[in-house]
């Protein structure tokens, strides 16, 4: 039962004046900009992006410092602005054979066309602190090399020439959009990759672990991860034609997973897909693992009870939004809900006490 | 890419560099022509978003990975020429631009205009794209065997 309760508008009040005052912090330290934020916490620029489900990088900057940091208050921002926008069309299906790398590795290729290319990578840094940048100062020019212009193809073409590993033929079935239709059981990949892509990065990296670690283990490879920048092109109605109307970045991450084949199919290898806004390679990677784990029943392999491979749990539990949502309303006031539970304990105790009672005097 | 078999080539071409284009930098050249052409609307500036679809695997079927923030707006110049625009972002004066420049672009000023706002704009589009490419290059792996000692 729910009981409006009026009163707290004071305390309400002065709890967001302090709030607004805790959020600008010591006031005799610069302020930080909106434009700050985008340009040099950018990899949280882009988790609020990717898991906002909304690629403007100043309405996520703006998010994260209204948030006081807090990605997943941010994300929520980010969400709740994404509804009031009129939905404008649907894109044509972005072309990341076309992307304009700025990192691109395969980890089951050495020497591949397009080369390795490393970009600007945590990798290989000793993950120790770094004192200089508490200090203000220039950083060096990252140095230049010529750069060669040729198609950087997909590594799954590869081995897609020797049949060894499965196709992923075009197709042009409109897809299901969860922001229209609520999430409905079973899901299509289509829609289990929409959910994927806006899921918690740490819920993804989570399930991700629980498949390496044997629980529906699917052998992946990187077969590939690319990072970089990608044109957006929309029919446009009125003119009659695709534009480009904008540019974004991406991460992409195809694995090349084991599959010893089935009643239809030769042994192969299968592929496993994460597409996620921004540089974003941990989520990339991750929804890669899930999305293949969650394709068992499709290829024809055994449930092994496994949480990555129950789409339900996988797919309802992912969304952080929904998940804090749920989670933080126990907070709020229960009072009348409580104030039944209390009455029923007390009742059960007196029930208790009376048959002890009786015991006692028998 | 301009594929010449296109009639509408040229005009994709430039609609996409001006949805590209740095808002200031696109006013600063469209203003330092002159003064802008009368116009009336025929939808004023209009925020929304886009639903950007990607493809499993890359290349199969269909799914929607996400919105973004796009602008749009359409304008007619007193000749009666249309302009229309669709930037990315939330920006109505870059869209308000953007249309200016495609209709301008249909007019007999469209050779001066392409000289003065265009050329500029792919020229450092272009600068922008090889300088992230050559920042890229210089990561790329040099692999290299190292030379075992015989017995």
């Amino acid at each position: 039962m729910y009981v409006a309760v009026k009163g707290g508008e004071r305390a309400i009040g002065n709890a967001h004046a302090w709030l607004a005052e805790e959020r600008r912090g010591d006031t005799a330290v610069a302020e930080l900009s909106v434009a700050q934020i985008r340009e040099q916490l950018t990899l949280a620029v882009n988790r609020v992006m990717a898991e906002g489900s909304l690629y403007d990088r100043d309405l996520a900057a703006l998010a994260i410092k209204q948030a006081r940091g807090d990605l997943i208050e941010a994300i929520f921002l980010i969400r709740a602005y994404r509804t009031t926008l009129p939905r404008l069309g649907a894109s044509i299906p972005v072309d990341t054979a076309a992307m304009a790398c700025d990192r691109r590795i395969s980890a089951t290729f050495k020497d591949l066309p397009g080369g390795q290319v490393l970009g600007p990578t945590f990798d290989y840094t000793h993950r120790l602190l770094d004192f200089k940048l508490a200090a203000e100062g220039a950083v060096p020019e990252a140095p230049l090399r010529a750069a060669e212009s040729g198609p950087v193809p997909h590594v799954a073409g590869f081995l897609n020439r020797e049949g060894l590993i499965e196709e992923a033929p075009q197709d042009d079935t409109p897809p299901p959009d969860l922001t229209r239709e609520p999430l409905a059981m079973p899901a299509d990949r289509a829609l289990r990759l929409q959910a994927l892509a806006r899921a918690d990065e740490g819920f993804t990296l989570g399930m991700a672990y629980s498949t390496q670690r044997g629980y529906a283990r699917t052998h992946a490879f990187v077969g590939e991860l690319r990072i970089g920048t990608v044109a957006v092109e929309m029919d446009i109605p009125e003119l009659g034609f695709a534009i480009e109307i904008g540019e974004i970045t991406l991460t992409e991450c195809e694995t090349v997973n084991q599959f010893k084949g089935s009643k239809t199919e030769p042994p192969q290898f299968t592929r496993g897909y994460g597409l996620v806004f921004g540089q974003t390679e941990r989520k990339a990677i991750s929804m890669a693992l899930v999305d293949r784990a969650l394709r068992w029943q499709e290829l024809g392999e055994d449930d092994q009870g496994a949480p990555a491979q129950d789409a339900e749990f996988v797919l309802y539990h992912g969304d952080n939004i929904q998940a804090t949502g749920f989670l933080e309303h126990i907070k709020l006031p229960h009072y009348v809900d409580f104030q039944s539970e209390l009455e029923l304990v007390r009742k059960l105790r007196r029930e208790a006490g009376a048959d002890a009672a009786k015991e006692a005097v028998q | 890419m301009i594929d010449d078999a296109d009639p509408n080539a040229p005009r994709k071409a430039w609609m996409g560099l001006l949805a590209r284009a740095p808002a200031e930098r696109l006013a600063a050249l469209l203003d330092a022509r002159g003064p802008r052409p009368a116009m009336t609307w025929l939808r004023t500036p209009e925020l929304g978003s886009v639903m950007v679809r990607g493809r499993a695997g890359g290349t199969g079927a269909p799914f929607n990975l996400g919105e973004m923030t796009v602008t749009r707006c359409a304008l007619r110049l007193p000749c009666g020429t249309v302009g229309h625009a669709y930037v990315q972002g939330r920006d109505k004066a870059k869209a308000e631009a953007a249309a200016i420049v495609d209709a301008l672009m249909q007019t007999g000023a469209a050779e001066a205009v392409r000289r003065a706002i265009l050329d500029p704009l792919a020229q450092e589009d272009a600068g922008r794209r090889e300088a992230r490419a050559a920042r890229a290059a210089a990561t790329k792996v040099d692999f290299f065997t190292v030379v075992r000692g015989e017995d």
